[in-house]
């Protein structure tokens, strides 16, 4: 697995690139700015790229914009964003196309190493991997639509869900069995009414609705 | 305002001649117009009707056209012999400008100066010059006494010669006195009638405030960035990479006494802390995406991050100054702070559109009201920081609510 990570502050990335190799990977390139990590890409073909949002030259969005060319160019290459802050309008423009292999999270996530690895694999492995900060605050926030006929359990199991986790990994967390994760789900898309028809994709479906991009 | 001060000066000092020298060099200047004035009734003496009224409007549309020449001339005078600056009026010279000039009361307050305060000027500086040269010719009788032969003067010393000699020195006395008299006089007159007028001065004593004031305003933003942008590429990075190092410490060092590891999972969890305070504080401060995405984009940020259901609505179709994007953005968040802390409200609504070249900011919340700006919360401020661009501010908030806070913020289109 070969990883390309861009992020400006030389003290970070020698972190990251640590970090990343501890877990085994190989960093193939790590770069400054988002013309160089275009250009990585370009040249080295990674499995998935870490990108700071900020970076040179304006140190505003040149990540999140870098991201989404890279989302749109190589949709295979898995994309992890870290954000200073977390804000609503980038996370719903790298979700907007599709949810698989893509992550979005809080750069101080980077300091619970075992957590931030394990959103990594799961952004690599095709799967998505949000902020628990973003899901909180999106869960916070809708509260007058069909989200409102779940429970405080289902709601639960919804914000993991959109955290990008398994069954096998909601029910860990919430110390619950398996199958009492199976059922919480098939509550949550019997009443966010998504039919069966849909099987496959309900999960994501799901999410989206969650997220209010869908 | 002038630099004349006490009156009385010794006729040696330097001040007793800088004065006459001025009030001197005035008489010709101020001569010029009520010459022109009345050099018709030199050539020829009008007599019909229409004779005379020429001779008083041709004279007078001169120096209407030459006021702005004559007043140049003195304010020339005023700053090469007293260093006084007499502020020039905004009126033009040129001959576009004429009708304009003819119209203000700046021109018609100059030709009083050159046609009334002028020739009374005038005979105070020839009074000031004859006084000086009397009080020469007086003070030195005795001089002339020894100068000439005794054949010349048959009556020998008299008692008039010394009567005339005290009266000459104290000519001499006078003259410095006559001399920063009609000085005093001069600025006086220059300054009122000469300058631009006191309401002119005020008006454009408020467009400098407000000018120095917007640059003040920007300034502080500008600042905000600068310190939002060094947090976040110094210490902000810094406390990541320190608490990233201890995050991989604590999970891949496995041969550490018990204790030590204790302290690397204290400092973990402390540098984690410190970063989320720090977060906390940046964020505050001006955020990043206010800048990349605009205001609707970083509101949306505040509002998903309240404790409570926000509904927002910005219609900004056309993206304003930073500044006032900053202002709108501190207005917003300050205000989702208050609701959250005081108002114990269950929802709030922030609606932001821009209306000819207004930013206009409505903020309501369902909660308890009795929200005061004189009661030390952060209300006083935000109505400030909208003052200080030119906004208004205006509370509603009954007891009981609810809590309505209106911002207009003035946008150039």
């Amino acid at each position: 697995m070969r990883i390309v990570i861009a992020e400006d502050s030389v003290l970070l990335r020698v972190g990251l690139i640590k970090l990343v190799e501890t877990a085994g990977y190989e960093v193939a390139a790590a770069v400054g700015d988002a013309a160089g990590l275009l250009t990585a890409v370009e040249e080295h073909r990674p499995d998935a790229v870490i990108v700071d949002v900020r970076m040179p030259p304006a140190f505003t969005d040149e990540g999140v914009r870098a991201a989404l060319v890279i989302r749109r160019q190589w949709p295979e290459i898995a994309v992890l964003v870290l954000s200073q802050y977390v804000e609503e309008r980038y996370a719903a423009e790298l979700l907007s196309a599709n949810t698989s292999g893509v992550g979005y999270l809080l750069k101080d996530r980077v300091a619970d190493v075992s957590a931030f690895l394990d959103a990594l694999r799961r952004v690599i492995a095709g799967g998505t991997a949000l902020d628990p900060e973003v899901v909180s605050q999106l869960l916070l926030r809708r509260r007058s639509d069909p989200l409102d006929r779940l429970t405080p359990r289902e709601r639960d199991v919804l914000a993991l869900m959109a955290e990008g986790r398994s069954n096998a990994g909601i029910a860990e967390k919430l110390v619950v069995g398996d199958s009492a994760v199976a059922k919480h789900i098939n509550n949550i898309f019997a009443k966010l009414d998504l039919s069966a028809a849909d099987a496959d994709h309900r999960r994501v479906l799901a999410v989206l609705r969650f997220l209010s991009v869908g | 305002m002038t630099s004349t001060g006490a009156l009385t000066h010794a006729p040696w000092s330097a001040r007793a001649w800088r004065d006459t020298t001025f009030v001197a060099a005035g008489v010709p200047v101020q001569l010029a117009a009520f010459v022109v004035l009345m050099s018709p009734w030199t050539v020829w003496v009008p007599v019909t009707t229409t004779e005379i009224l020429l001779a008083l409007v041709v004279p007078l549309a001169l120096i209407l056209v030459g006021a702005h020449a004559l007043t140049a001339a003195q304010r020339r005078r005023f700053w090469a012999l007293l260093g006084m600056d007499v502020p020039a009026t905004a009126e033009s010279l040129s001959w576009r400008g004429v009708t304009a000039s003819v119209r203000s009361e700046a021109t018609w307050r100059q030709v009083g100066y050159h046609l009334v305060a002028g020739p009374v000027l005038a005979a105070g500086g020839v009074l000031t010059v004859l006084t000086w040269a009397a009080g020469f010719a007086l003070a030195t009788v005795f001089g002339y006494g020894w100068a000439f032969p005794r054949s010349l003067r048959p009556g020998g010393w008299t008692g008039r010669d010394a009567y005339l000699t005290l009266a000459g020195l104290l000519l001499l006395l006078a003259a410095p006195w006559v001399a920063a008299g009609v000085t005093r006089l001069d600025s006086r007159l220059a300054a009122s009638l000469l300058g631009p007028s006191r309401a002119k001065e005020l008006q454009r004593r408020v467009e400098d405030l407000t000018e120095s004031r917007a640059g003040v305003v920007d300034a502080a933003d500008t600042e905000r960035r600068r310190i939002e942008r060094d947090l976040h590429d110094g210490a902000q990075q810094r406390l990541v990479s320190l608490a990233l190092n201890l995050g991989l410490a604590r999970e891949t060092l496995t041969d550490v006494p018990d204790d030590a590891m204790r302290v690397i999972v204290e400092a973990h969890e402390e540098a984690k802390e410190a970063l989320t305070e720090l977060r906390d504080l940046v964020r505050g401060l001006h955020p990043a995406v206010l800048d990349a995405r605009g205001l609707d984009a970083a509101l949306s940020g505040i509002a998903a991050r309240a404790p409570l259901p926000v509904r927002l609505r910005v219609d900004v179709p056309e993206r304003a100054s930073p500044t006032v994007e900053a202002v709108a953005y501190f207005v917003a968040s300050e205000a989702l702070t208050n609701v959250s802390r005081h108002a114990r409200a269950s929802h709030m609504e922030i609606t932001v559109e821009r209306l000819d070249g207004v930013l206009r900011m409505v903020l309501s919340d369902d909660g308890v009201g009795g929200a005061d700006p004189s009661g030390g919360t952060g209300l006083a401020g935000l109505a400030r920081r909208v003052r200080s661009v030119d906004g208004t501010f205006r509370i509603t908030s009954p007891p009981g609510g609810p809590t309505i806070i209106t911002a207009e913020l003035p946008c150039e289109s």
